[in-house]
């Protein structure tokens, strides 16, 4: 006689095998607790610009409620190649070289899939955005991790990537600004690293999602430089310089063979991003430098708080110069990232994201969202500090 | 705008210590700059934003259209200045347009502020006109929204 059979017999293999984000994980035990000052939180806390919303109000009263062309609306893709041209320095012909996507996470899942053979490698930096290593074992292809570190300012060398390419590797995953370091490359980093992929012949996917947050200067992207256009795929969407998270929008932009490979998938499994949605990033196009400058100073001074009031209580902390985040070391503490967060977060009702939900490399660290209000901030950095001095008499 | 005028303007309350975070600079430094833009008067005073319909207060606010003739020295700003004197006053702005003063005028009763634009304000030379409206609810004063819950509707943690 057979065992009735368990559901879990069922699954696919690489699906059941994928752990749930550490993060998942993290929010389940924050949210039984009240009282909570999140310092946890990956998006902005500032609501989105009205005049982009009051555009998706109209265009539902309008009856903008239906499919739109696969790749977007056109005037919608006219508009991103206009914004990629002047913020990310490449052209791209808004009729086969732009696919408007739901959200970014969307869009790298498509490109990994257009480009990944069954074992194909794909090297992507860690500490990194949660979904990378699961979204390429997704797409079978298999995930190299390369480590950054924190005396780099964890930035990515073309040494660590000479270490980790093997002849399978075939394309390469870049983050910058980092989520969840707060890590940028200056041009000169970046020349470094396209000189290592015109050699090896390597497709890079380019996730700048955060492009417009930084603080020190001008972000540089990756297809601005000499060649890269034509072998990279940029990623790009509305979420964090617009605050447009729920809207779900992003695009990606790439030479007319590898849009039309990820418009395939696309078409067959999301169709098109949301009508609605697509009207609201139009506007959003429209006017973005003031709504953006304005975000990005206030980002700025929460950068300057927290990075200041972390030295001063004494928790080594790399200048976080982009996104919304920085990442200090608590590895002189005795605790590990996750049994550090969730003390902090039961002694001092201070939320933050153990290091390791990023990447086995982030143990040791933790990340802390400055995307909340000074106030919270203050009040976070008050209670942290007491906590960190508790630890430290060993209290 | 200078950004700690900005930053003030915002929240005039931001401890020293605070500005001085988050502008990366010395406390000192903060304490020089405010006491220079106190001095030079362009911080003229610091006051907080209240929601008036929440206190039920007696009081009416007449929004009032003012026409004049300008005077042969001064132009403007002599009779302007003259009519902002008076404490009933709050704001008082000269406009492009089909009138020239733009005035907030205070008071505890509709008779009161009636009274101050047939008595005082009317007669005075160089008046030609005026139109009052009375202001019934303040949706948003100095770009603060005044019925606005501050509920934060993210998840307590996402990636």
């Amino acid at each position: 006689m057979n065992a009735s059979p368990s559901l879990r017999d069922f699954l696919n293999v690489t699906v059941r095998d994928i752990p749930r984000s550490g993060i998942r994980d993290f929010f389940d035990i924050v949210t039984t607790m009240k009282d909570v000052i999140s310092l946890g939180i990956g998006e902005p806390d500032f609501d989105t610009p009205w005049h982009v919303r009051e555009s998706a109000v109209f265009a539902l009263e309008r009856g903008v409620t239906h499919y739109t062309s696969n790749l977007g609306y056109l005037d919608l893709r006219q508009a991103l190649a206009r914004y990629a041209a002047k913020t990310f320095g490449a052209e791209y012909n808004p009729q086969t070289e732009v696919l408007v996507t739901v959200g970014v996470s969307e869009a790298l899942d498509l490109a990994l899939r257009a480009l990944i053979n069954p074992g194909d490698e794909v090297l992507y930096h860690e500490p990194c955005y949660v979904s990378y290593r699961a979204t390429i074992l997704f797409a079978h292809g298999v995930p190299v991790e390369v480590e950054t570190r924190a005396e780099n300012g964890f930035r990515l060398t073309r040494a660590m990537l000479e270490a980790r390419t093997t002849p399978r590797t075939k394309v390469l995953m870049l983050n910058f600004p980092n989520n969840p370091t707060g890590a940028i490359m200056s041009r000169a980093d970046l020349e470094d690293i396209a000189a290592f992929v015109r050699e090896r012949n390597l497709i890079v996917i380019t996730d700048e999602i955060y492009g417009e947050l930084t603080y020190d200067g001008q972000h540089t992207s990756l297809v601005s430089l000499p060649g890269m256009r034509d072998r990279a795929i940029l990623l790009h969407g509305f979420s964090k310089a617009w605050a447009m998270t729920g809207f779900r929008l992003g695009y990606a932009c790439g030479p007319a063979e590898l849009i039309e490979a990820m418009m395939k998938i696309h078409q067959y499994t999301m169709l098109c991003a949301s009508s609605l949605s697509q009207k609201a990033a139009l506007e959003a196009l429209a006017r973005p430098e003031t709504d953006v400058t304005e975000m990005v100073d206030e980002y700025r001074r929460r950068r300057n708080f927290i990075a200041a009031a972390l030295v001063e209580m004494g928790l080594p902390c790399h200048r976080p110069l982009g996104a919304f985040y920085a990442f200090p070391s608590i590895a002189g503490l005795g605790l590990s990232s996750r049994d550090f967060a969730l003390k902090l977060l039961h002694e001092e009702r201070v939320a933050v994201v153990p290091g390791t939900a990023f990447g086995v490399c982030g143990e040791g660290f933790v990340r802390c969202a400055y995307a909340t209000s000074m106030r919270n901030i203050e009040e976070a950095m008050l209670r942290l500090k007491r906590f960190v001095a508790r630890l430290k008499s060993g209290a | 705008m200078d950004e700690l005028l900005k930053i003030l303007q915002t929240n005039a309350l931001e401890s020293r210590e605070n500005l001085a975070r988050m502008l990366g600079c010395s406390v000192t430094d903060i304490e020089k700059r405010i006491a220079t833009f106190e001095k030079s008067g362009v911080i003229r005073g610091y006051q907080a934003i209240l929601n008036e319909d929440q206190l039920d207060l007696e009081k009416v606010t007449a929004v009032i259209e003012v026409k004049v003739t300008p005077q042969r020295e001064g132009g403007f700003d002599t009779i302007a200045e003259r009519v902002s004197r008076f404490p009933e006053v709050r704001s008082a702005h000269l406009m492009s347009g089909t009138y020239d003063l733009l005035l907030f005028v205070e008071g505890r009763t509709l008779r009161e502020v009636a009274s101050f634009v047939s008595e005082r304000l009317s007669p005075l030379e160089g008046v030609l006109s005026t139109s009052t409206h009375f202001m019934l609810k303040t949706y948003k004063r100095f770009g603060v929204l005044m019925h606005q819950d501050d509920s934060d509707e993210r998840l307590s943690v996402s990636p």
